[in-house]
Protein backbone atom coordinates (compact mmCIF):
# COMPACT_ATOMS: atom_id res chain seq x y z
CA UNK A 1 0.00 0.00 0.00
CA UNK A 2 2.76 2.46 0.92
CA UNK A 3 4.18 1.81 -2.57
CA UNK A 4 0.94 3.01 -4.10
CA UNK A 5 1.05 6.18 -2.03
CA UNK A 6 4.70 6.71 -2.99
CA UNK A 7 3.85 6.36 -6.66
CA UNK A 8 0.55 8.16 -7.00
CA UNK A 9 1.36 10.76 -4.36
CA UNK A 10 4.55 11.81 -6.11
CA UNK A 11 3.78 15.05 -7.97
CA UNK A 12 6.66 14.43 -10.38
CA UNK A 13 4.77 11.40 -11.70
CA UNK A 14 1.87 13.55 -12.86
CA UNK A 15 3.52 16.06 -15.20
CA UNK A 16 6.28 16.40 -17.76
CA UNK A 17 7.30 14.11 -20.64
CA UNK A 18 7.69 11.14 -18.27
CA UNK A 19 4.48 11.72 -16.31
CA UNK A 20 1.45 9.46 -16.12
CA UNK A 21 -0.73 11.51 -18.55
CA UNK A 22 1.91 11.44 -21.31
CA UNK A 23 2.65 7.74 -20.78
CA UNK A 24 -1.07 6.95 -20.84
CA UNK A 25 -1.54 8.83 -24.13
CA UNK A 26 1.45 7.03 -25.67
CA UNK A 27 0.05 3.73 -24.51
CA UNK A 28 -3.39 4.50 -25.95
CA UNK A 29 -1.85 5.73 -29.17
CA UNK A 30 0.01 2.61 -30.21
CA UNK A 31 -2.51 0.18 -28.83
CA UNK A 32 -5.24 2.15 -30.62
CA UNK A 33 -3.44 2.14 -33.96
CA UNK A 34 -2.58 -1.56 -33.70
CA UNK A 35 -6.15 -2.43 -32.70
CA UNK A 36 -7.66 -0.40 -35.57
CA UNK A 37 -5.39 -1.96 -38.18
CA UNK A 38 -6.13 -5.44 -36.82
CA UNK A 39 -9.88 -4.76 -36.85
CA UNK A 40 -9.72 -3.39 -40.41
CA UNK A 41 -8.01 -6.60 -41.53
CA UNK A 42 -9.90 -9.16 -39.46
CA UNK A 43 -13.53 -8.00 -39.44
CA UNK A 44 -14.00 -7.93 -43.24
CA UNK A 45 -11.99 -11.14 -43.62
CA UNK A 46 -14.05 -12.91 -40.95
CA UNK A 47 -17.27 -11.70 -42.58
CA UNK A 48 -16.05 -13.00 -45.93
CA UNK A 49 -15.02 -16.45 -44.66
CA UNK A 50 -18.11 -16.73 -42.46
CA UNK A 51 -20.50 -15.71 -45.21
CA UNK A 52 -18.98 -17.81 -47.99
CA UNK A 53 -17.86 -20.70 -45.77
CA UNK A 54 -14.49 -20.74 -47.56
CA UNK A 55 -11.20 -20.53 -45.69
CA UNK A 56 -12.50 -21.82 -42.37
CA UNK A 57 -9.37 -23.94 -41.91
CA UNK A 58 -7.09 -20.89 -42.21
CA UNK A 59 -9.14 -19.14 -39.54
CA UNK A 60 -8.78 -22.00 -37.06
CA UNK A 61 -5.07 -22.53 -37.76
CA UNK A 62 -4.31 -18.82 -37.40
CA UNK A 63 -6.08 -18.72 -34.05
CA UNK A 64 -4.03 -21.61 -32.66
CA UNK A 65 -0.78 -20.33 -34.09
CA UNK A 66 -1.30 -16.87 -32.60
CA UNK A 67 -1.85 -18.32 -29.15
CA UNK A 68 1.39 -20.29 -29.33
CA UNK A 69 3.58 -17.44 -30.66
CA UNK A 70 5.46 -15.74 -27.82
CA UNK A 71 4.78 -12.03 -28.34
CA UNK A 72 7.89 -10.91 -26.48
CA UNK A 73 10.12 -12.97 -28.79
CA UNK A 74 8.35 -11.69 -31.87
CA UNK A 75 8.64 -8.11 -30.64
CA UNK A 76 12.36 -8.38 -29.93
CA UNK A 77 13.03 -10.06 -33.26
CA UNK A 78 11.01 -7.62 -35.36
CA UNK A 79 12.53 -4.57 -33.67
CA UNK A 80 16.08 -5.91 -34.05
CA UNK A 81 15.47 -6.67 -37.72
CA UNK A 82 13.82 -3.32 -38.46
CA UNK A 83 16.11 -1.13 -36.37
CA UNK A 84 15.60 0.31 -32.92
CA UNK A 85 13.85 3.60 -32.27
CA UNK A 86 10.78 3.65 -34.50
CA UNK A 87 7.26 2.77 -33.41
CA UNK A 88 6.13 0.95 -36.56
CA UNK A 89 7.87 -2.41 -35.87
CA UNK A 90 6.20 -2.63 -32.46
CA UNK A 91 2.82 -2.53 -34.16
CA UNK A 92 3.52 -5.76 -36.04
CA UNK A 93 3.45 -8.20 -33.07
CA UNK A 94 0.49 -6.34 -31.61
CA UNK A 95 -1.44 -6.70 -34.87
CA UNK A 96 -0.43 -10.36 -35.16
CA UNK A 97 -1.79 -10.83 -31.65
CA UNK A 98 -5.06 -8.98 -32.24
CA UNK A 99 -6.12 -10.37 -35.61
CA UNK A 100 -6.97 -13.98 -34.63
CA UNK A 101 -9.53 -13.37 -31.86
CA UNK A 102 -11.39 -10.88 -34.05
CA UNK A 103 -11.16 -13.15 -37.09
CA UNK A 104 -12.32 -16.29 -35.26
CA UNK A 105 -15.23 -14.66 -33.48
CA UNK A 106 -16.45 -12.78 -36.56
CA UNK A 107 -16.21 -15.97 -38.61
CA UNK A 108 -17.96 -18.08 -35.97
CA UNK A 109 -20.57 -15.39 -35.37
CA UNK A 110 -21.58 -15.13 -39.01
CA UNK A 111 -21.28 -18.91 -39.52
CA UNK A 112 -23.39 -19.64 -36.46
CA UNK A 113 -26.44 -17.61 -37.49
CA UNK A 114 -29.50 -19.84 -37.67
CA UNK A 115 -29.72 -21.10 -41.28
CA UNK A 116 -33.52 -20.57 -41.21
CA UNK A 117 -32.90 -16.88 -40.60
CA UNK A 118 -30.47 -16.74 -43.49
CA UNK A 119 -32.98 -18.46 -45.77
CA UNK A 120 -35.74 -16.12 -44.62
CA UNK A 121 -33.58 -13.13 -45.54
CA UNK A 122 -32.98 -14.57 -49.02
CA UNK A 123 -36.68 -15.40 -49.27
CA UNK A 124 -37.57 -11.79 -48.59
CA UNK A 125 -35.57 -10.86 -51.67
CA UNK A 126 -32.32 -9.66 -50.11
CA UNK A 127 -29.14 -10.21 -52.12
CA UNK A 128 -25.88 -11.72 -50.82
CA UNK A 129 -24.38 -8.52 -49.45
CA UNK A 130 -27.71 -7.27 -48.07
CA UNK A 131 -28.23 -10.57 -46.28
CA UNK A 132 -24.79 -10.20 -44.72
CA UNK A 133 -25.17 -6.63 -43.50
CA UNK A 134 -28.86 -6.50 -42.65
CA UNK A 135 -29.45 -9.94 -41.21
CA UNK A 136 -26.23 -11.79 -40.39
CA UNK A 137 -24.10 -8.99 -38.95
CA UNK A 138 -26.71 -7.69 -36.49
CA UNK A 139 -27.34 -11.21 -35.20
CA UNK A 140 -23.62 -12.01 -35.02
CA UNK A 141 -22.79 -8.69 -33.36
CA UNK A 142 -22.42 -10.02 -29.79
CA UNK A 143 -19.75 -12.48 -30.93
CA UNK A 144 -18.02 -9.91 -33.16
CA UNK A 145 -17.87 -7.52 -30.22
CA UNK A 146 -16.54 -10.30 -27.99
CA UNK A 147 -13.70 -10.84 -30.47
CA UNK A 148 -12.98 -7.11 -30.60
CA UNK A 149 -13.01 -6.93 -26.81
CA UNK A 150 -10.61 -9.85 -26.34
CA UNK A 151 -8.30 -8.35 -28.96
CA UNK A 152 -8.40 -4.87 -27.39
CA UNK A 153 -7.57 -6.25 -23.95
CA UNK A 154 -4.71 -8.32 -25.35
CA UNK A 155 -3.30 -5.32 -27.20
CA UNK A 156 -3.55 -2.97 -24.21
CA UNK A 157 -1.88 -5.55 -21.94
CA UNK A 158 0.82 -6.50 -24.39
CA UNK A 159 1.64 -2.92 -25.33
CA UNK A 160 3.20 -2.86 -21.85
CA UNK A 161 6.15 -4.90 -23.05
CA UNK A 162 6.83 -2.38 -25.85
CA UNK A 163 8.62 -0.42 -23.14
CA UNK A 164 11.25 -3.15 -23.10
CA UNK A 165 12.40 -2.24 -26.62
CA UNK A 166 12.67 1.43 -25.69
CA UNK A 167 9.21 2.78 -26.48
CA UNK A 168 7.01 4.77 -24.12
CA UNK A 169 3.66 3.83 -22.67
CA UNK A 170 2.72 2.71 -19.19
CA UNK A 171 5.12 -0.22 -19.44
CA UNK A 172 7.99 2.23 -18.88
CA UNK A 173 7.10 2.50 -15.20
CA UNK A 174 7.19 -1.30 -14.81
CA UNK A 175 10.29 -2.01 -16.90
CA UNK A 176 12.31 0.92 -15.52
CA UNK A 177 11.11 0.16 -12.01
CA UNK A 178 12.33 -3.43 -12.29
CA UNK A 179 15.67 -2.26 -13.71
CA UNK A 180 16.22 0.23 -10.88
CA UNK A 181 14.50 -1.90 -8.20
CA UNK A 182 12.02 0.93 -7.53
CA UNK A 183 9.07 -1.22 -6.56
CA UNK A 184 6.75 1.76 -6.06
CA UNK A 185 7.03 2.45 -9.81
CA UNK A 186 6.57 -1.23 -10.71
CA UNK A 187 3.41 -1.60 -8.64
CA UNK A 188 2.08 1.83 -9.64
CA UNK A 189 2.60 1.07 -13.33
CA UNK A 190 1.03 -2.36 -12.90
CA UNK A 191 -2.04 -0.84 -11.26
CA UNK A 192 -2.37 1.70 -14.09
CA UNK A 193 -2.18 -0.98 -16.80
CA UNK A 194 -4.66 -3.17 -14.94
CA UNK A 195 -7.05 -0.23 -14.58
CA UNK A 196 -6.73 0.52 -18.28
CA UNK A 197 -7.45 -3.11 -19.23
CA UNK A 198 -10.50 -3.15 -16.98
CA UNK A 199 -11.68 0.18 -18.44
CA UNK A 200 -11.44 -1.33 -21.92
CA UNK A 201 -13.43 -4.34 -20.74
CA UNK A 202 -16.09 -2.08 -19.25
CA UNK A 203 -16.16 0.13 -22.37
CA UNK A 204 -16.91 -2.85 -24.57
CA UNK A 205 -19.63 -4.10 -22.23
CA UNK A 206 -21.33 -0.71 -22.51
CA UNK A 207 -20.82 -0.62 -26.29
CA UNK A 208 -22.48 -4.02 -26.52
CA UNK A 209 -25.49 -2.76 -24.53
CA UNK A 210 -25.91 0.15 -26.91
CA UNK A 211 -25.29 -1.54 -30.27
CA UNK A 212 -26.82 -5.00 -29.96
CA UNK A 213 -30.46 -5.01 -30.98
CA UNK A 214 -32.82 -5.92 -28.11
CA UNK A 215 -34.32 -8.67 -30.25
CA UNK A 216 -30.94 -10.35 -30.59
CA UNK A 217 -30.15 -9.94 -26.91
CA UNK A 218 -33.26 -11.88 -26.00
CA UNK A 219 -32.24 -14.75 -28.24
CA UNK A 220 -29.47 -15.70 -25.83
CA UNK B 1 28.94 -3.48 -39.63
CA UNK B 2 28.79 -6.89 -41.24
CA UNK B 3 25.33 -8.33 -41.45
CA UNK B 4 24.49 -10.98 -38.88
CA UNK B 5 23.07 -14.23 -40.29
CA UNK B 6 19.56 -15.02 -39.05
CA UNK B 7 20.67 -18.24 -37.48
CA UNK B 8 24.04 -19.65 -36.46
CA UNK B 9 23.67 -23.40 -36.11
CA UNK B 10 26.98 -23.82 -34.31
CA UNK B 11 25.74 -21.52 -31.49
CA UNK B 12 22.86 -23.93 -30.88
CA UNK B 13 25.07 -27.00 -30.64
CA UNK B 14 27.55 -25.17 -28.39
CA UNK B 15 24.86 -23.89 -26.01
CA UNK B 16 22.43 -26.79 -25.95
CA UNK B 17 23.79 -28.53 -22.89
CA UNK B 18 26.99 -26.80 -21.81
CA UNK B 19 26.32 -27.07 -18.08
CA UNK B 20 25.80 -23.34 -17.54
CA UNK B 21 22.52 -22.07 -16.03
CA UNK B 22 21.71 -20.45 -19.39
CA UNK B 23 22.12 -23.66 -21.41
CA UNK B 24 19.17 -24.16 -23.73
CA UNK B 25 18.28 -27.54 -22.18
CA UNK B 26 18.23 -26.03 -18.67
CA UNK B 27 15.96 -23.20 -19.83
CA UNK B 28 13.73 -25.74 -21.55
CA UNK B 29 13.36 -27.68 -18.29
CA UNK B 30 12.43 -24.61 -16.24
CA UNK B 31 10.09 -23.49 -19.01
CA UNK B 32 8.28 -26.83 -18.91
CA UNK B 33 7.97 -26.61 -15.12
CA UNK B 34 6.60 -23.06 -15.15
CA UNK B 35 4.19 -23.80 -18.02
CA UNK B 36 2.70 -27.11 -16.85
CA UNK B 37 2.42 -26.61 -13.10
CA UNK B 38 -0.14 -23.77 -13.59
CA UNK B 39 -2.25 -25.99 -15.85
CA UNK B 40 -2.21 -28.84 -13.31
CA UNK B 41 -2.95 -26.53 -10.39
CA UNK B 42 -5.62 -24.83 -12.49
CA UNK B 43 -7.32 -28.16 -13.20
CA UNK B 44 -7.13 -29.18 -9.52
CA UNK B 45 -8.88 -25.96 -8.46
CA UNK B 46 -11.21 -25.51 -11.44
CA UNK B 47 -12.77 -28.99 -11.22
CA UNK B 48 -14.24 -28.63 -7.70
CA UNK B 49 -14.98 -24.94 -8.21
CA UNK B 50 -16.66 -25.59 -11.57
CA UNK B 51 -18.66 -28.43 -10.03
CA UNK B 52 -19.80 -26.13 -7.24
CA UNK B 53 -20.79 -23.43 -9.77
CA UNK B 54 -22.74 -25.99 -11.80
CA UNK B 55 -24.54 -27.27 -8.71
CA UNK B 56 -25.31 -23.86 -7.18
CA UNK B 57 -25.86 -21.52 -10.17
CA UNK B 58 -25.98 -18.53 -7.83
CA UNK B 59 -22.23 -18.96 -7.33
CA UNK B 60 -21.52 -18.73 -11.03
CA UNK B 61 -22.20 -15.02 -11.64
CA UNK B 62 -19.69 -13.69 -9.09
CA UNK B 63 -17.13 -16.37 -10.03
CA UNK B 64 -17.48 -15.54 -13.73
CA UNK B 65 -17.05 -11.84 -12.98
CA UNK B 66 -13.92 -12.45 -10.94
CA UNK B 67 -12.55 -14.75 -13.61
CA UNK B 68 -13.16 -12.13 -16.32
CA UNK B 69 -11.22 -9.57 -14.32
CA UNK B 70 -8.33 -12.01 -13.83
CA UNK B 71 -8.27 -12.70 -17.56
CA UNK B 72 -8.06 -8.99 -18.34
CA UNK B 73 -5.04 -8.45 -16.08
CA UNK B 74 -1.84 -8.40 -18.14
CA UNK B 75 0.58 -11.19 -17.22
CA UNK B 76 3.45 -8.73 -16.78
CA UNK B 77 1.33 -6.81 -14.26
CA UNK B 78 0.72 -9.91 -12.14
CA UNK B 79 4.34 -11.02 -12.48
CA UNK B 80 5.59 -7.66 -11.24
CA UNK B 81 3.13 -7.59 -8.35
CA UNK B 82 4.13 -11.09 -7.25
CA UNK B 83 7.79 -10.21 -7.70
CA UNK B 84 7.54 -8.16 -4.52
CA UNK B 85 5.97 -11.12 -2.66
CA UNK B 86 7.68 -14.26 -3.91
CA UNK B 87 10.89 -12.72 -5.29
CA UNK B 88 13.05 -14.30 -7.94
CA UNK B 89 11.56 -17.80 -7.83
CA UNK B 90 9.50 -19.81 -10.32
CA UNK B 91 6.50 -19.19 -8.05
CA UNK B 92 6.42 -15.58 -9.25
CA UNK B 93 5.50 -16.91 -12.68
CA UNK B 94 3.56 -20.02 -11.63
CA UNK B 95 1.03 -18.27 -9.33
CA UNK B 96 -0.13 -15.59 -11.82
CA UNK B 97 -0.29 -18.15 -14.64
CA UNK B 98 -2.45 -20.34 -12.41
CA UNK B 99 -4.93 -17.46 -12.12
CA UNK B 100 -4.82 -17.17 -15.87
CA UNK B 101 -5.49 -20.87 -16.48
CA UNK B 102 -8.33 -20.71 -13.94
CA UNK B 103 -9.93 -17.95 -16.01
CA UNK B 104 -10.08 -20.37 -18.93
CA UNK B 105 -10.72 -23.62 -17.05
CA UNK B 106 -13.56 -22.67 -14.68
CA UNK B 107 -15.91 -21.63 -17.54
CA UNK B 108 -14.80 -24.78 -19.41
CA UNK B 109 -15.81 -27.05 -16.52
CA UNK B 110 -19.13 -25.25 -16.05
CA UNK B 111 -19.91 -25.29 -19.79
CA UNK B 112 -18.80 -28.92 -19.99
CA UNK B 113 -21.22 -30.00 -17.27
CA UNK B 114 -23.96 -27.88 -18.86
CA UNK B 115 -23.30 -29.73 -22.13
CA UNK B 116 -24.46 -33.01 -20.59
CA UNK B 117 -27.91 -33.56 -22.16
CA UNK B 118 -30.78 -33.74 -19.71
CA UNK B 119 -32.00 -37.09 -21.03
CA UNK B 120 -28.57 -38.60 -20.31
CA UNK B 121 -28.67 -37.34 -16.73
CA UNK B 122 -32.21 -38.58 -16.28
CA UNK B 123 -31.37 -42.00 -17.74
CA UNK B 124 -28.54 -42.26 -15.23
CA UNK B 125 -30.92 -41.41 -12.38
CA UNK B 126 -33.45 -43.93 -13.70
CA UNK B 127 -30.75 -46.61 -13.84
CA UNK B 128 -30.16 -46.08 -10.15
CA UNK B 129 -26.93 -44.03 -10.22
CA UNK B 130 -26.32 -42.16 -6.97
CA UNK B 131 -25.23 -38.50 -7.39
CA UNK B 132 -21.50 -39.14 -6.82
CA UNK B 133 -21.32 -42.15 -9.11
CA UNK B 134 -23.44 -40.33 -11.69
CA UNK B 135 -20.99 -37.45 -11.60
CA UNK B 136 -17.88 -39.61 -11.92
CA UNK B 137 -19.16 -42.18 -14.42
CA UNK B 138 -21.65 -40.23 -16.53
CA UNK B 139 -21.44 -36.45 -16.27
CA UNK B 140 -17.67 -35.93 -16.13
CA UNK B 141 -16.90 -38.29 -19.04
CA UNK B 142 -19.55 -36.58 -21.18
CA UNK B 143 -18.07 -33.20 -20.22
CA UNK B 144 -14.54 -34.25 -21.23
CA UNK B 145 -14.49 -32.70 -24.75
CA UNK B 146 -15.44 -29.23 -23.49
CA UNK B 147 -13.09 -29.39 -20.48
CA UNK B 148 -10.23 -30.60 -22.68
CA UNK B 149 -10.88 -27.85 -25.23
CA UNK B 150 -10.39 -25.37 -22.39
CA UNK B 151 -7.31 -27.25 -21.19
CA UNK B 152 -5.79 -26.99 -24.68
CA UNK B 153 -6.29 -23.21 -24.73
CA UNK B 154 -4.88 -22.89 -21.19
CA UNK B 155 -1.85 -25.10 -21.95
CA UNK B 156 -0.87 -23.43 -25.20
CA UNK B 157 -1.29 -19.91 -23.75
CA UNK B 158 0.59 -20.87 -20.61
CA UNK B 159 3.54 -22.20 -22.63
CA UNK B 160 3.81 -18.96 -24.57
CA UNK B 161 3.12 -16.64 -21.59
CA UNK B 162 5.95 -18.06 -19.47
CA UNK B 163 8.36 -16.23 -21.77
CA UNK B 164 7.02 -12.84 -20.58
CA UNK B 165 8.48 -13.82 -17.20
CA UNK B 166 11.90 -13.13 -18.72
CA UNK B 167 11.22 -9.44 -18.08
CA UNK B 168 11.31 -10.16 -14.35
CA UNK B 169 14.17 -12.64 -14.64
CA UNK B 170 12.17 -15.92 -14.63
CA UNK B 171 11.28 -16.68 -18.20
CA UNK B 172 12.50 -20.15 -19.13
CA UNK B 173 13.12 -20.03 -22.85
CA UNK B 174 12.11 -16.36 -22.75
CA UNK B 175 15.58 -15.68 -21.33
CA UNK B 176 16.86 -16.37 -24.84
CA UNK B 177 14.94 -13.30 -26.06
CA UNK B 178 16.71 -11.12 -23.47
CA UNK B 179 20.08 -12.58 -24.42
CA UNK B 180 19.48 -12.00 -28.14
CA UNK B 181 18.20 -8.48 -27.54
CA UNK B 182 21.13 -7.42 -25.38
CA UNK B 183 23.69 -8.75 -27.85
CA UNK B 184 21.75 -7.86 -31.02
CA UNK B 185 22.03 -11.54 -31.88
CA UNK B 186 19.17 -13.18 -33.80
CA UNK B 187 19.94 -16.86 -33.19
CA UNK B 188 18.79 -17.19 -29.53
CA UNK B 189 15.58 -15.28 -30.30
CA UNK B 190 14.71 -17.55 -33.21
CA UNK B 191 15.63 -20.68 -31.21
CA UNK B 192 13.39 -19.46 -28.36
CA UNK B 193 10.40 -18.76 -30.60
CA UNK B 194 10.83 -22.07 -32.45
CA UNK B 195 11.10 -24.15 -29.26
CA UNK B 196 8.10 -22.46 -27.64
CA UNK B 197 5.91 -22.96 -30.70
CA UNK B 198 7.14 -26.56 -30.98
CA UNK B 199 6.32 -27.23 -27.30
CA UNK B 200 2.87 -25.71 -27.76
CA UNK B 201 2.15 -27.81 -30.83
CA UNK B 202 3.37 -31.00 -29.10
CA UNK B 203 1.33 -30.35 -25.95
CA UNK B 204 -1.74 -29.54 -28.03
CA UNK B 205 -1.28 -32.73 -30.04
CA UNK B 206 -0.99 -34.82 -26.87
CA UNK B 207 -4.21 -33.32 -25.51
CA UNK B 208 -6.03 -34.07 -28.77
CA UNK B 209 -4.76 -37.64 -28.47
CA UNK B 210 -5.93 -37.78 -24.84
CA UNK B 211 -9.37 -36.63 -25.93
CA UNK B 212 -9.57 -39.40 -28.53
CA UNK B 213 -8.61 -41.99 -25.91
CA UNK B 214 -10.99 -40.59 -23.27
CA UNK B 215 -14.02 -40.33 -25.55
CA UNK B 216 -13.99 -43.47 -27.70
CA UNK B 217 -17.76 -43.17 -28.16
CA UNK B 218 -17.56 -39.94 -30.18
CA UNK B 219 -15.57 -41.76 -32.87
CA UNK B 220 -17.91 -44.74 -32.89
CA UNK B 221 -20.81 -42.35 -33.22
CA UNK B 222 -19.19 -40.54 -36.15
CA UNK B 223 -18.34 -43.83 -37.89
CA UNK B 224 -21.88 -45.07 -37.49
CA UNK B 225 -23.32 -42.10 -39.32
Amino acid sequence: MSWLIDFFGNAANWSGPYGIPVRLLEHLEFSGVAFLIAALIAVPLGMLTGHTGRGALIVVVSANAARALPTLGLLVLVVLLAGVGTAAPVLIPLIVLAVPPILVNTHEGIRGVDPDLRDAAYGMGLRGRQVLFRALVPVALPLILLGLRLAAIQVVSTATIAAFVGLGGLGRFIIDGIATKTYADVIGGAVLVAALALAVQLGFTLLQRVTVSPGVRNLR
Amino acid sequence: MKSEPLIRWDWITRNWDNGSPSAISTLLESHLLMAFVPVLLGLLVALPLGLACARWPRLYQPTAGLVNVMYALPSLVLFSIFLSVTGLTPATVIIPLTFFTLAVLIPAVVDGLASVPDHVRQSAVAMGFRPLRRLLQVELPVAVPVVLAGTRVATVSSISLVSVGALIGQGGLGELFMDGWQRQFYTPIIVGIALIVLLAVLADGLLVLAQRLLTPWSRAWRDAR
